[in-house]
Order: C-alpha cells, then sequence, then structure tokens
C-alpha cells in the first residue's frame, strides 16, 4: 500500500464529542493517548493480554488496544479520567484503590478500575471469589493483587450504601 | 506492535460484505479483533483491506427457534454466555464460554470470530464440534450449510472459499435428558486451553445410552474419541468406565513441541475425559 | 546544592528515632502518590511527548548468533516520513555501554555496543535504528531495513565448556571465587555428605510498563535531557555524558512515573543513548517507547544458573562445610552490573546458617540470548531455593525433621553480629542483627505449622497430593555508601525534600515524606518530594537493593532534625524562649510545657529565616539544611516463607493454597506499604517458582516474546497470602532501625514451593530446578 488511508471520526469520550482525522489503522488506544491527549490509557502489552488499555465502550470493558479508533465511531468510550465526577471527586474505587494500597506504580490501575466499573455494575455485592475472576484479565506486577480485592469490596460497599 | 497499512471498509449489510470480499484483494474480515488485532500488531498478517463487520445488524443476534437455538456470527461471546437458553439449555457452552479469555475479551469477541481464527485450543471450537453445530456460510454464490464437523480443514483453516464468510450457526436444543459437562487444562485462568474435553452422556434405564466425547487441543482439529464413545454404549457408569474410556487417549497421535510433549498432552487428555464423563454423569438426570 | 541556613547544628551522632511508632512513622498512612496515578493523571515515559518529535525504532537481530555482514537500509530510507536510519557505522564513535565497577576485572571487551557491529549476539541485538514521522511509519520502514547475517552456531549452555567470545577471549570472563575455612577436612571428616544439582530457570522483572526513552537537545542552552528515566540517574547521566562526550551538567535526566523497576528498568541501554545522540545530532525530540515483544528480547534477563552443590555435615545434621560451583548464563553481554549477581550469588549462598567452611565458584558465562542482571532478590532468590535445597536433603539423609534442622544450624541472637570471612558487593557480610530461631517460631506457630501437619497426613490418606514447605532466608540492604538529602521549608509552612534517590513506584515519596514529618513535626501531605531528577541535586544513587528507605530515609531524617533545630533556635529568639522548652507540633512551634497551644506556625519562622529578614544579616538565609547518611555495612532482613501445596494428580498442575511470608525488617516506616512491599513480591517470585520462563529453541530463538507466551501470574492464580512484619531486629546500623523490605517477599519462594512439592509427592529431593512445571511433575507422579 502506498498513501496511508484516512479517516475522520467521532465519538464521545467522557461525555465530550471528539473528532479526529486519523490513519485507518491508529488503534483506540494510541488515538486516546495521542489524538486526545489521554495518557490515563495506558499500553502495557499492545496484544491484549496485559488489561492496562481497558476502557468502557458504551458501558462494557474492552482492550483499547484490539480495537480501532475508526471503529469506535458513534461509540461512547469512557476512560479513566471520566471516572471522577464532574466537581472532581474521585469515584469509590478510586477512592478505595488508595484506602487500601491497590496500586504501587499504577501503571496497571486505569485498566483496573475501568474494568471494575463495569463488574460492580452488573456485580453490585460481589464475593471475593467473583471479583478475583473479574479482574483476572488485569495484570498487575506490583501489588500482589490482594490489596486490590479489598479496595474492590470496600469500594462495592460504599457505592451500595450511597 | 503497531498494524501495517491497510484500507478500511465498514459494509453496512451483508449483501455489501460479501461484495467487498469478493471485489477486493487481499481482503481480511474484522469481526471482534481480538485474534486478528494481536495479529497485525505483531505483524502476522499483512490484509490490504480490512473489511469490518461490526456494523451489520443482521450479523448479531440470537434467537430461539423451534429446538434449536440461531447464533448470529457476530454475537459476542458475553451475550451468548449470558443468554437465558444458553444457561438453561445448553450449559455445556456457558461453561465453556466462562473460560474464553476475559470478561473484557468477550465483551468484544464474537462466536464467528472464534469459529473461523480456528485455534486447535478454542474451547468455542470443540464445544461446537461436540454440540454438532451448524454453520451458515454466505457467499457470492448463496448460501450453505455445513456441519461443525465438517468445518477445520486442518490447522486453522476453515472450510470457507476465500469469498466467504460465516453468518450464523445453529445449536439443536436437546430434546433427551443428557448431561454434559466441559473441562480444560489451561496454565492460567483465561488462557487458552491446553487440551480440553468435552463429553455429554445419554442415560437409558440407569446406564449410559449414548455417549458423545469431543477433545481439543490435542490435534490441528477437534478430535471425536470415537472408540469411548463406542465403548461406553450400554455400559454401566462407574469409574471403571470411564478409566477404560479415558485409556482410549492412549491411542491417540497428539501435537507435539518443547512446552507440552505429546505424551504430557496424551494423559492431559485422559484424566479430562474421565474428569468430563464424571461430572456429565453427575449432571444427567437418570430418573 | 549548597550548605543553606544553617550553622553548624550537625544532627550528630545520628540520634536514633525511638522504637515503636511515632505519630507518623509506623502508621498506615495512605501514600501521596496515589491522586495522579487513579485519576490518569501520571507522567509515565509514553505519557512525555515534546513538540515536532520523531518517533525512533530498534531493528533487532532475529538471529541468536552470527556474522554481520551487511544492512541494506535503503529501502526504509526512501519511505516518506522517514528522516534518518544508522547502523553501527553512523554510531562508531560511540564506545559501548559500560558497567559499575566492581572488583572484577577484565569484562571490558564483553560490554555491548549500541548497535551491532560485526557480530550479533542474542536474537533481539540492536542492528539499526529508524527515526520517522510518528511510530507506526518507524515500524513500516523498520521492517524494510534488511540485515545480511551468517549463522554461527550459537552458546545456549552455560554448562558448557566455554567457547570463544572474540579471539583470545572465551565466553568465560571471570570466575568469582570466595572461600573460607578448611573445606577439605570438613569433607574429609564428614558424618555425611549430600550432593545436589539444581537449576533456576531464566526469568526476569517484566515491568508492566515497558521501557520508554525521550530525548530533546536545547540549543538555546546547550543542555541535552533525557526523560522516562528512572533507577539510576545520577550514574547514568554522568556515563551518558562521558560517552557522548559533554559535561555532566549539561545532561539531564528526568524520571516522571515509573511502572515498577524491580531492578530492570532504568539501567543505561543502548536505546538511552541512541534517543541522546539523535536528539543532538536530528536537533528533534526523539521518543523510543519499547514494544512488549522488545521487551522480552531488550530488556534485561535475569536468574539462569546452574548448581553443583556439595555439603558436609555432621552426625547431628550440623553444617561443616559447603562446596558449589555454580554457571552463570549471562547472556550476550555483560550488562551495566558487570559481575554482581554472581557475585552476590556466591556471598549469600551461606543465608541464615552457621556454616564453618565454605567455597564457591561462579563461573561467569555468556551466551547467546538476552544479556542478563539483576531482578528482586538478585542472587538470593536463586540461592536461597539451591541452599534450602540443601537443608531439605540434611533432613532427608540424616532422617531428620526439616524444621529441626535448619534450628540447629541457624545463627543465634547470642552470635550477633555475625561476621563471615566473607565479602559481597565490596563490603564485608556481617549479619548485623537478628532472632533468626524467634522469627522461625513465629512464623511456625502462626502457620499452625504442627496442626497442619496432621492435617495434611489425614488429606493424603484421603487421597489428595498435599505438602507443606519452608525456606528460610537472609537478604541485604541499605547499600551504602552515602545519599544526601536536603530539606526546605517555605513561608506558608510547605517543605519540599529533595533527594537523590529514585522511585520506581513502590511509595518512594509517601516513606520520606513520613520520614521528614516525623522528625520535623509536621502534616506529612505538606512534604513534597523531589526524586529522580537530576537537575534538582547533583548526586543521588537512586533505587535499587532496598537501599533508599535505609540510606535515603536516613539522609532525610538527619535533614529534618537539622531543619527543627534550625526553626527552634530561630523560633526560641522571636518568642523570647530557650529552644529547649519549645516542640513542634502539626506544623507549629509550640511550648513543651503546653503542646496543644500553637504558639507560630512553622512557615512563619521560615519567613523570619527569609533573605530579607534582618535575623539572617550576615548569615545564610532559609529555613533548610542539607545531611548526608554514609553506612559502610549493608544491613541484613531475614524470613520465613511457608507454602501449603495441592498437586492435582491428573494433570500435574501445582496449586499453592496457603502461603506466609515472614520478614524482619527492622521497622515499618508505613507497615501498609511494607505489606504491598511483600505481596507484590512473593507473587513475582511465584511466577519464577511456577509459571514464568523464558525459553528458547536449539536455534536460539526465543520463545517467551508476548505475554501469552511469558506466564505472569494473574490474581486466579495467587493463594491467600499471610504476613508478619516483624520488627524485632532493628538495625543497630541507621538512626532509624530500619532494614530493606523490597525483596523478602520474593527471595525465599523458589525454596519453600520446592519443598512442599516435594513433602506432597512424598520424595525429599524430587524437584531439581524452578520453574516446576505440570508436565514434570506428572512425569514425577508415574515414575
Ligand atoms: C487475552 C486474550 C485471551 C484469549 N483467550 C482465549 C481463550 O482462552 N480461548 C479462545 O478460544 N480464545 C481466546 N482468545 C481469542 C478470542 O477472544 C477471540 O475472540 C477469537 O479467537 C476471535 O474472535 P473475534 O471475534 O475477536 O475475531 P477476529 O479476531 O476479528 O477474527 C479472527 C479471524 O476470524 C476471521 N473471521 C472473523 N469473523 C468471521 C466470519 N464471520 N466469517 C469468516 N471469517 C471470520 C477473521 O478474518 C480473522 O481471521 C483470547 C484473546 C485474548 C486477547
Ligand atoms: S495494552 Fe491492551 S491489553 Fe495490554
Ligand atoms: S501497581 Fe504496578 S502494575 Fe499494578
Amino acid at each position: 500500500m502506498s498513501a496511508e488511508p484516512v479517516r475522520t471520526v467521532a465519538f464521545g469520550v467522557n461525555g465530550e464529542t471528539r473528532e479526529a482525522t486519523i490513519p485507518v489503522r491508529r488503534t483506540l488506544g494510541d488515538v486516546l493517548r495521542h489524538d486526545f491527549g489521554l495518557t490515563g490509557t495506558h499500553l502495557g502489552c499492545e496484544h491484549g493480554v496485559c488489561g492496562a488499555c481497558t476502557v468502557l465502550l458504551d458501558g462494557r470493558a474492552v482492550r483499547a488496544c484490539l480495537m480501532l479508533a475508526v471503529q469506535a465511531e458513534g461509540h461512547e468510550i469512557r476512560t479513566v479520567e471520566g471516572l471522577a465526577d464532574a466537581a472532581g471527586a474521585l469515584h469509590p474505587l478510586q477512592q478505595a484503590f488508595c484506602d487500601h494500597h491497590g496500586l504501587q506504580c499504577g501503571f496497571c490501575t486505569p485498566g483496573m478500575l475501568t474494568t471494575l466499573v463495569e463488574f460492580l455494575a452488573d456485580c453490585p455485592d460481589p464475593t471475593a471469589a467473583q471479583v478475583r475472576v473479574a479482574i483476572s484479565g488485569n495484570l498487575c506486577r506490583c501489588t500482589g493483587y490482594e490489596s486490590i480485592v479489598a479496595a474492590v469490596l470496600d469500594a462495592a460497599a460504599r457505592m451500595r450504601a450511597a | 506492535m503497531k498494524p501495517p497499512v491497510f484500507e478500511y471498509h465498514r459494509p453496512a449489510s451483508l449483501t455489501e460484505a460479501v461484495d467487498m470480499l469478493g471485489g477486493l484483494e487481499n481482503a481480511r474480515l474484522l469481526a471482534g479483533g481480538q485474534s486478528l488485532m494481536p495479529m497485525l500488531a505483531m505483524r502476522f498478517a499483512f490484509p490490504d483491506h480490512l473489511i469490518d463487520l461490526n456494523r451489520i445488524p443482521a450479523l448479531a443476534g440470537i434467537a430461539e427457534d423451534g429446538g434449536t437455538l440461531r447464533v448470529g456470527a457476530m454475537t459476542r461471546q458475553r451475550d451468548l454466555l449470558d443468554h437465558p437458553v444458553v444457561r438453561a439449555r445448553l450449559p455445556m457452552l456457558a461453561e465453556a464460554l466462562e473460560q474464553v479469555g476475559h470478561r473484557q475479551t468477550r465483551n468484544r469477541g464474537t462466536v464467528g470470530g472464534s469459529l473461523c481464527h480456528l485455534d486447535p485450543a478454542a474451547e468455542l471450537v470443540a464445544v461446537a464440534t461436540a454440540l454438532d453445530a451448524e454453520l451458515e456460510i454466505a457467499g457470492p454464490r448463496g448460501a450453505r450449510t455445513l456441519p461443525m464437523a465438517a468445518f477445520p480443514l486442518g490447522f486453522m483453516t476453515p472450510a470457507l472459499e476465500p469469498d466467504e464468510l460465516l453468518t450464523g450457526l445453529r445449536f439443536a436444543l436437546p430434546a433427551l435428558p443428557q448431561g454434559a459437562c466441559f473441562t480444560e487444562f489451561a496454565r492460567r485462568h483465561g488462557d487458552y486451553a491446553i487440551v480440553s474435553a468435552a463429553a455429554i452422556l445419554w442415560p437409558r434405564d440407569g446406564r449410559i445410552g449414548r455417549a458423545s466425547i469431543t477433545l481439543g487441543g490435542v490435534g490441528p482439529v477437534p478430535v471425536r474419541l470415537e472408540a469411548a464413545e463406542a465403548a461406553l454404549a450400554g455400559q454401566r457408569a462407574d469409574a471403571e468406565s470411564f478409566a477404560a474410556a479415558a485409556a482410549c487417549c492412549g491411542a491417540l497421535d497428539p501435537m507435539d513441541d518443547a512446552q507440552v510433549p505429546a505424551w504430557y498432552r496424551r494423559r492431559l487428555a485422559a484424566t479430562l475425559v474421565r474428569r468430563a464423563l464424571t461430572t456429565a454423569w453427575e449432571r444427567a438426570d437418570v430418573r | 546544592m549548597s550548605a543553606a541556613g544553617e550553622k553548624d547544628y550537625q544532627a550528630s551522632p545520628s540520634p536514633r528515632l525511638a522504637p515503636g511508632a511515632g505519630r507518623v512513622v509506623g502508621q498506615r498512612v495512605t501514600r501521596l502518590e496515589d491522586a495522579p496515578l487513579v485519576r490518569g493523571d501520571g507522567m509515565f515515559a509514553a505519557d512525555v511527548s515534546f513538540p515536532r518529535q520523531l518517533a525512533m525504532r530498534v531493528v533487532r537481530s532475529p538471529i541468536a548468533h552470527g556474522r554481520l555482514l551487511s544492512i541494506d537500509t535503503a529501502a526504509a530510507r526512501a519511505l516518506p516520513g522517514v528522516h534518518a536510519v544508522w547502523t553501527a557505522a553512523d554510531v562508531a564513535d560511540i564506545p559501548p555501554i559500560p558497567f559499575r565497577a566492581t572488583k572484577v576485572r577484565g569484562l571490558e571487551p564483553y560490554c555491548q555496543p549500541i548497535l551491532a557491529a560485526g557480530r550479533v549476539r542474542y536474537a533481539g541485538e540492536p542492528l539499526a535504528v529508524v527515526f520517522a514521522d510518528d511510530a507506526y511509519l518507524a515500524e513500516d520502514a523498520a521492517d524494510l531495513v534488511v540485515p545480511d547475517i551468517e549463522e554461527l552456531p550459537p552458546v545456549l549452555d552455560a554448562t558448557a565448556e566455554p567457547a570463544e567470545f572474540l579471539p583470545g577471549h572465551s565466553t568465560e570472563p571471570t570466575v568469582v571465587r570466595k572461600e573460607y575455612g578448611d573445606v577439605a577436612a570438613a569433607f574429609r571428616d564428614a558424618h555425611a555428605i549430600v550432593e545436589l544439582a539444581l537449576s533456576v530457570g531464566r526469568h526476569s522483572g517484566v515491568p508492566l510498563e515497558t521501557r520508554g526513552a525521550i530525548a530533546r537537545y536545547d540549543a538555546s542552552r546547550d543542555l541535552l535531557e533525557l526523560h522516562g528515566a528512572a533507577k539510576k540517574q545520577h550514574w547514568n547521566r554522568d556515563e551518558i555524558a562521558r560517552l557522548l562526550g559533554r559535561p555532566p551538567a549539561g545532561v539531564h535526566l528526568f524520571e516522571g512515573h515509573v511502572g515498577g523497576g524491580f531492578g530492570v528498568r532504568g539501567e543505561l541501554y543502548p536505546e538511552d543513548l541512541l534517543v541522546c545522540l539523535a536528539a543532538l545530532r536530528l536537533r528533534r525530540p526523539v521518543k523510543w517507547i519499547e514494544d512488549r515483544r522488545e521487551h522480552m528480547v531488550a530488556t534485561n534477563h535475569s536468574r539462569q544458573q546452574h548448581h553443583r552443590i556439595r555439603a558436609a555435615v555432621d552426625g547431628q545434621g550440623r553444617l561443616l562445610a559447603i562446596d558449589d560451583v555454580f554457571f552463570h548464563d549471562q547472556g550476550g553481554y555483560v550488562r551495566t552490573h558487570g559481575a554482581r549477581v554472581v557475585d552476590l550469588a556466591a556471598g549469600m549462598l551461606p543465608g541464615p546458617y552457621r556454616l564453618p567452611a565454605y567455597r564457591v565458584a561462579g563461573h561467569f558465562r555468556l551466551t547467546n540470548k538476552t544479556p542478563a542482571a539483576t531482578y528482586r532478590a538478585p542472587g538470593r532468590f536463586e540461592t536461597t531455593f539451591v541452599r534450602e535445597r540443601v537443608m531439605d536433603a540434611i533432613a532427608a539423609r540424616l532422617g531428620l525433621d526439616r524444621v529441626e534442622v535448619r534450628r540447629r544450624n541457624l545463627v543465634t541472637p547470642a552470635e550477633m553480629p555475625h561476621a563471615r570471612p566473607l565479602d559481597t558487593l565490596g563490603t564485608a557480610v556481617v549479619l548485623d542483627s537478628g532472632d533468626y530461631p524467634g522469627l522461625l517460631d513465629t512464623a511456625l506457630d502462626r502457620f499452625g505449622w504442627t496442626a497442619l501437619q496432621a492435617d495434611l497426613a489425614r488429606r493424603r490418606g484421603a487421597g489428595e497430593c498435599v505438602g507443606a514447605g519452608i525456606g528460610f532466608f537472609v537478604e541485604k540492604s541499605g547499600l551504602g555508601p552515602s545519599d544526601g538529602v536536603r530539606i526546605a521549608v517555605d513561608k506558608t509552612g510547605g517543605v519540599e525534600l529533595i533527594s537523590g534517590a529514585a522511585s520506581v513506584g513502590q511509595g518512594v515519596e509517601t516513606v520520606l515524606a513520613q520520614i521528614c514529618a516525623e522528625a520535623l513535626g509536621i502534616d506529612y501531605r505538606r512534604v513534597r518530594v523531589v526524586r529522580g531528577r537530576t537537575d534538582r541535586i547533583e548526586f543521588g544513587n537512586g533505587a535499587h537493593a532496598s537501599r533508599v528507605t535505609v540510606m535515603s530515609g536516613s539522609a532525610t531524617y538527619r535533614a529534618a532534625l537539622a531543619v527543627r533545630a534550625m526553626a527552634l533556635e530561630t523560633a526560641a529568639g522571636l518568642l523570647q524562649a530557650a529552644a529547649s522548652e519549645l516542640s513542634i507540633v502539626d506544623g507549629h512551634v509550640v511550648r513543651l510545657a503546653d503542646p496543644g497551644a500553637p504558639l507560630m506556625p512553622l512557615g512563619e519562622v521560615a519567613r523570619h529565616m527569609g533573605p530579607d529578614s534582618a535575623l539572617m544579616v550576615g548569615r545564610t538565609p532559609g529555613l533548610s539544611a542539607e545531611r548526608w547518611f554514609h553506612s559502610a555495612h549493608m544491613t541484613y532482613p531475614y524470613g520465613v516463607h511457608l507454602a501449603v501445596v495441592r498437586i492435582d494428580r491428573g494433570t500435574g498442575e501445582v496449586r499453592v493454597e496457603r502461603y506466609l511470608v515472614a520478614n524482619d525488617i527492622g521497622r515499618a516506616i508505613n507497615p501498609m506499604l511494607v505489606e504491598g512491599q511483600l505481596a507484590g513480591g512473593f507473587v513475582q517470585g511465584l511466577g519464577g517458582a511456577l509459571f514464568e520462563e523464558f525459553r528458547y529453541d536449539e536455534t536460539g530463538q526465543p520463545l517467551s516474546t508476548t505475554f501469552a507466551d511469558y506466564l505472569i501470574p494473574t490474581l486466579a492464580e495467587v493463594p491467600p497470602l499471610d504476613l508478619i512484619v516483624s520488627e524485632q531486629a532493628p538495625s543497630p546500623l541507621n538512626p532509624l532501625g530500619v532494614k530493606g523490605a523490597g525483596e523478602g517477599g520474593t527471595n525465599g519462594v523458589g525454596a519453600a514451593i520446592a519443598s512442599a512439592v516435594d513433602d506432597a509427592l512424598r520424595r525429599p529431593g524430587a524437584v531439581v530446578s524452578l520453574p516446576i512445571l505440570p508436565r514434570t511433575v506428572h512425569a514425577l507422579l508415574r515414575t
């Protein structure tokens, strides 16, 4: 192929419509990070295994490295930057991660959080065993995971009480 | 790990997709992207055209139709897993789907994509074989159907012409009482199976009337353990018969590589067959 | 950094922080680091971008060993958007990557050139670099670069006879030998001798963030900046400056957020120099972000060793001597650590046991694989596995209980400090403090070891394949020689703490802030910690070897005490009181007699010490101090790992059911963070024990190049973990009493799990290599 095919796409990102003219081969992860400056979505493997790039696509957790940005056309994407409320208050999951030392380097954290937002929406009162399965698709190299499980159970309780 | 250059197409209908597939040189279909995107990122695949099937509503959806469940090729694995009919009537399918990747990959990965990708270790490939699914295929010469058993031609090679695509599949909803179990061995949760086994037992008069045993990950395509199926028919459902059935795995000629030598695959197969049969029988309604 | 605002408030001679928890030291406070990280506001290497930047892509050798005949770059150069393509000829003026000196000599010929010249020595070695408008184009162009390599037979086994590396240089640059006592006599007189051959597989840190390096050159100030740095900023800065022929002050390194270090991140690699050189030559910012497949072949591997060990014991199972010969698989080149891992392995192998005589020969050997260096608990994960296998073997040989054999050999508190006629990393090995038997008992008790044995027997009777295992370890931490910290209080009472330390995600900022806050009497959240940059402080030792809390923490404590003394003296003058009657509580000066009544905020004191304050006439202004902490010795944390495993007879799979790590670290500045270190370290150890391995085929092709082949444990593989953070034995070597906590969680995992698998199989000595693979266990079950 010679000239690089491009397209103009528009999709919602954290409640705002964003538009960009981009090469069609650019992944959603790269477009969020480079074209939209939302570098909170991390790329740890770019082949779908680590989960660091997880974002919400119409509310469902998906790997941003395994989607072309042009495929997001017309959809709504939510990233870690869109989790805190409008006033900037942390999402209960974010707060619980801080309180329970659910992060060390923080590289895996955005993908954990987005995955868990969907999970807790589906399963507001999970058992520890369910949490363990829910984030088994997100690698963390620092925490040993247990503190994350504690954070999720705490966040779920806070969200139920709210 | 950035995909190579390609042209991107987004057909809105099946006809349009079929036309594109027939008309474009070196084109590749993009379904959930959970296998194709990594292949592009690693530059194992160099298509000139990607035809995105995600905007063809008719390709997705699950419908119960008489005694069958029809699943569109673009149905997300997650949606099939959550479907009440699957949970109630095809629990083995749900059991297999739960072991396909992770929540995030199932949210995007499709049923048709998994079958067409045809990884020898893919859970859906094994279970669709075990359940004798019927595949619906569309192409410029019209539509055709194919039993799942005839779909894998060889290692990651589906029985599709270059201008054909999978549009859906049908599972017969079991009428007779039966017990079924899908079980696998993987190194980590969510990994592809190294070996998997799907067993279905139809009880008759307190004994095994008929048995179906399918192994994934043993050969390049799923293997039906016909010798064991025949041996089990009419037998008492006890540890002895199941062990005898498992022993048939000794005759398998599995794939052999440095990580998973053939002898180990054979033993895994025997273990999983025994376990799948045991659980299937526990689940069978023998009253 | 200038000696500022102080007369001579020497916080000397290192007053010690009182034992027990303080107001903020010893508390489980939340981390200062977290807020930006949970919001997605972090600044990791890949998040750094500059206008007009070019993307760099490395073309890597597809072949493990060969003669590089030519490289055709014409097609790549012709691609639109490509600005330059370099091969070795373009960088011939840059010397190879150096290593940090140790006593070992003669390693220079083995150092890695930044682009391969003449020979390629591992699959993944950089051959050429492409600079293009973006990362996609750069990768397109890199695919068009065609190297012509004449293949040579690869050396893949470090135990085979050494081959030729270069004419006149064999693939064994050095053998690290250490010896004391009469080893021959001990073996001659031994009651029994056990002999084992043991291997540890190749695995490594594999942080979740890959490496990245972004360089830019500011011609207006003649300043070269490298972003994405980590771990060893100052050493790397000095070396980059030297290799590029620039003054060190004209090169600055910046560490942003770092997505895990574990030993591998932040070393000086070819790519760091290549981006710097390109920024200088191309006069545009240059960004390189390693991709995951590159990471698996380009970033340091670690661990691979084969030991042939013999131990002589008396009739009671007491060690008389150990004689170990081991082979360290270094991979294609010597990297920045030189032969450190071999040296550490040799020096730390005896661990917690009384050992009258010892001889070790560590063969440092090059092979055609990715170069290796340190990974969390370097040389210790390996030798703890080896030594503890030996202890289990002794128990089996003499028919003794595994715990009892260890008890008989542990160095006792009465023998502390325990000097060994041995050195490692250039310092004498002196076990500084500890109650090894005491911690063993505590751990066994907490684990319910005795009841557990009965329970396991019962389960075995019911047909299960279950077992328990133990591994005792000694760590090392707080490698000197020195670290400095500068603390300054501003007019609002805010505190800036500048340290030469680095952070790779462990919580360094919070820990230093806690220590500072404790000494100064302020809220730790008012401390802003600056680390990981060479432009704010001219010396630094970075973050490695579990040294930050010990070294930078102690320097912080001393600097904060100095600032406190200055503040009290100034306040005393202002308040017409004696400094000895005053204190600082919650950021306010108070009278000791009435600590509840704030008299003056610290910021106010700082204002009175400003350059325009009448009080400072004739003095250096500023409420600030710089202090250093020096240490000639390392401090030795220690601990026990206990494991219960269940083996699936049908598949050979080993599941860890329960696990305990007990680790004495002298003092926990923040127990929550210590637990995090232990838990995270444990899971990495679990990876090395059961899952992770860089495998190669017989031609030297790497087989573990994705996250689907290199198996990092997910949450589903991790068992419930119990932790004992013990503070029984504060280190006498620093004012805080701390020992490093970074590596104890990893150290003993291979040992304890191997011991448990043996126990489950009822076959002492069955496990001889790590990782313990299901198929190996399955085969053992059948034989
Ligand atoms: C981390 C991770 C873990 C995984 N674990 C597992 C696992 O345990 N088990 C497992 O089975 N899979 C696993 N997968 C792969 C699975 O998720 C994919 O969904 C599946 O293999 C492919 O489906 P897809 O819809 O994503 O297809 P795509 O990746 O889009 O396509 C796959 C291939 O099928 C072709 N294709 C797709 N649809 C059609 C069609 N309708 N007609 C003709 N050809 C078509 C494409 O051209 C392509 O060649 C994993 C993936 C990831 C990223
Ligand atoms: S970067 Fe997408 S899963 Fe790892
Ligand atoms: S906190 Fe570092 S990877 Fe999870």
